[in-house]
């Protein structure tokens, strides 16, 4: 049995692994490095990190009551808004574009209300942070839930003896303590949206320097300029490996600061 | 543990491989061009019905991601490529059997909703300012034609027609029928695409504005079999596509005949 065990995750790491490794010894070094000045790959890069950012601080803003609420409250529909939060998840990306479109789009449900305030998301840049943030707002939610959902209750009790109300328990006993899994998921959040491709090209469209993201503008090298899309994933798995180290950090700095205060 | 090994055993093996066993029939295997779609599926319910040991799978995309798989050893025996420049491209690296054949062509039409959001009635209009138009991304074939056309149409609308167009230009789709797609939802003002990519289900959303005979430009679709892979089914397929009943089918869905 421990053999299987093993071989298993050998087979496993070996999945995980052999893609990362053939697309950075794909070419060498100093070739990627001069594609990345590249305009189509410097335009996408700053495109992708300016979105990604702001998707997260949408993800954040709007996430985080939601979590908080999740966390602490039973009320009636409770199933139906953890069943909504967590839907983008699992649907297909192009689904939830294709959706993102009938309901925000110019001609959508909403998106005539949105143009009579001069909103218009579809083609812009607006439009990829608003399907970033549809994708990247469920890993938000899950992981802040989490973090509120593991303080021991008895601090919040305590904090209501000394009567303190429970917006101030809330910024001040519950945010600080949840802070490692809020940095967390905010972190995941951020991964994401970096890496999403479908809803942005179904909702958004493909324009560069102004839509067309970095996993857009892989999907379209791949098909005319191999080395760009080397360059471009290269770029995109170092940056995700560079979250998920920080995710890992801040979780483990947070926690070791908490630890010693306690 | 044991159980999940029942399991598997019960259920997952024997339907993993069942379908060697319940399926004696052939697979032939097409990659084909998005524009393509009604056409192809026709024509694949109609060779199967002269063909029953063969059972047509049609795969559709865009006809550059479709030849990047191939050069990537995609499992294809049929490539139906929306131009000659990928077909070509696939030719030069001996991935081809045989030569390609021509076996329909398309033209280029502008397609504007038929709610005409932008007030697009005529090609000239697709350069006024603030109007939202659609093309095809650089890679794709009916994004290639559009620049093309374009170019031509600068000659009878003014030098810089084809500049104020591109200025218009919100997005740069990777597929036409995408770009057919959000037209019909009215998400832009107008869009180059091919004159049978106005479906006869799309007809209903979509108004259709040919382009002067000056600037007209002709698709021209190229069939080919596949080096290395089942070449004497594959070339049955073509003959097919190629005969007064493939070519019936591909008139219905308003292609030329092959040029």
């Amino acid at each position: 049995m421990r053999v299987l065990a093993v071989l298993a995750s050998a087979v496993l790491a070996l999945l995980l692994s052999l893609p990362l490794a053939a697309l950075f010894l794909r070419r060498p070094p100093a070739e990627i490095l001069q594609r990345l000045a590249d305009p189509l790959v410097l335009d996408a890069l700053r495109l992708s990190l300016v979105t990604s950012l702001a998707a997260t601080v949408a993800a954040i803003v709007l996430g985080l009551p939601a979590a908080y609420l999740l966390a602490t409250r039973r009320f009636r529909g409770k199933r139906v808004v953890e069943l909504l939060v967590q839907l983008p998840m699992v649907l297909p990306p192009t689904v939830s574009g294709f959706a993102l479109l009938l309901a925000l789009g110019r001609a959508g449900l909403a998106g005539r209300a949105l143009e009579a305030f001069g909103v218009t998301l579809p083609f812009t840049t607006l439009g990829v942070i608003v399907a970033q943030t549809f994708m990247a707002v469920p890993f938000f939610v899950l992981a802040a839930r989490s973090g509120f959902e593991q303080v021991d209750v008895r601090y919040r009790e305590a904090a209501a003896t000394l009567r303190a109300d429970e917006v101030r328990t809330a910024l001040t006993v519950m945010l600080p303590l949840a802070l490692p899994a809020i940095v967390a998921g905010g972190t995941m959040a951020c991964a994401r949206a970096l890496g999403e491709f479908g809803a942005t090209i179904t909702f958004a469209g493909n324009m560069p320097g102004l839509t067309q993201t970095m996993p857009l503008a892989v999907y379209l090298a791949l098909q005319t300029d191999l080395d760009a899309a080397i360059a471009l994933s290269v770029v995109l798995v170092a940056l995700a490996i560079g979250l998920l180290a920080g995710v890992h950090a801040a979780g483990g700095i947070l926690l070791g600061a908490r630890t010693r205060r306690a | 543990m044991k159980r999940l090994l029942a399991f598997l055993a019960l259920v997952a093996v024997p339907a993993l491989a069942s379908p060697v066993h319940a399926a004696p029939r052939t697979t032939l295997r097409v990659l084909a061009a998005a524009s393509l779609v009604d056409a192809f599926d026709a024509i694949a319910k109609a060779f199967e019905k002269s063909n029953a040991d063969v059972r047509v799978r049609i795969e559709y995309g865009g006809t550059q991601q479709l030849a990047a798989q191939i050069e990537h050893g995609a499992e294809a025996d049929v490539f139906a490529s929306a131009d000659e420049r990928w077909m070509n491209s696939l030719v030069a690296r001996g991935l081809v059997a045989g030569e390609p054949a021509l076996f329909a062509g398309n033209t280029l039409v502008l397609v504007t909703p038929k709610s005409n959001p932008g007030r697009v009635g005529g090609l000239e209009d697709a350069a006024r300012p603030g109007v939202k138009v659609i093309v095809g991304a650089e890679s794709v074939p009916v994004g290639a034609y559009t620049r093309i056309a374009l170019a031509r149409l600068s000659r009878d609308f003014g030098a810089d027609f084809g500049r104020r167009v591109q200025k218009n230009v919100v997005s740069q789709e990777e597929n036409v029928r995408a770009l057919v797609s959000k037209l019909a939802l009215g998400e832009a003002d107008a869009g180059f695409a091919y004159r049978s990519d106005v479906t006869h289900a799309a007809a209903r959303h979509l108004d259709v504005i040919e382009l002067p005979a000056s600037a007209r430009i002709v698709a021209r679709y190229p069939i080919a079999a596949i080096a290395g892979r089942q070449t004497a089914l594959a070339k049955r397929f073509i003959d097919f596509v190629r005969s007064p009943a493939g070519q019936e089918l591909l008139a219905r869905e308003n292609f030329l005949p092959a040029p």
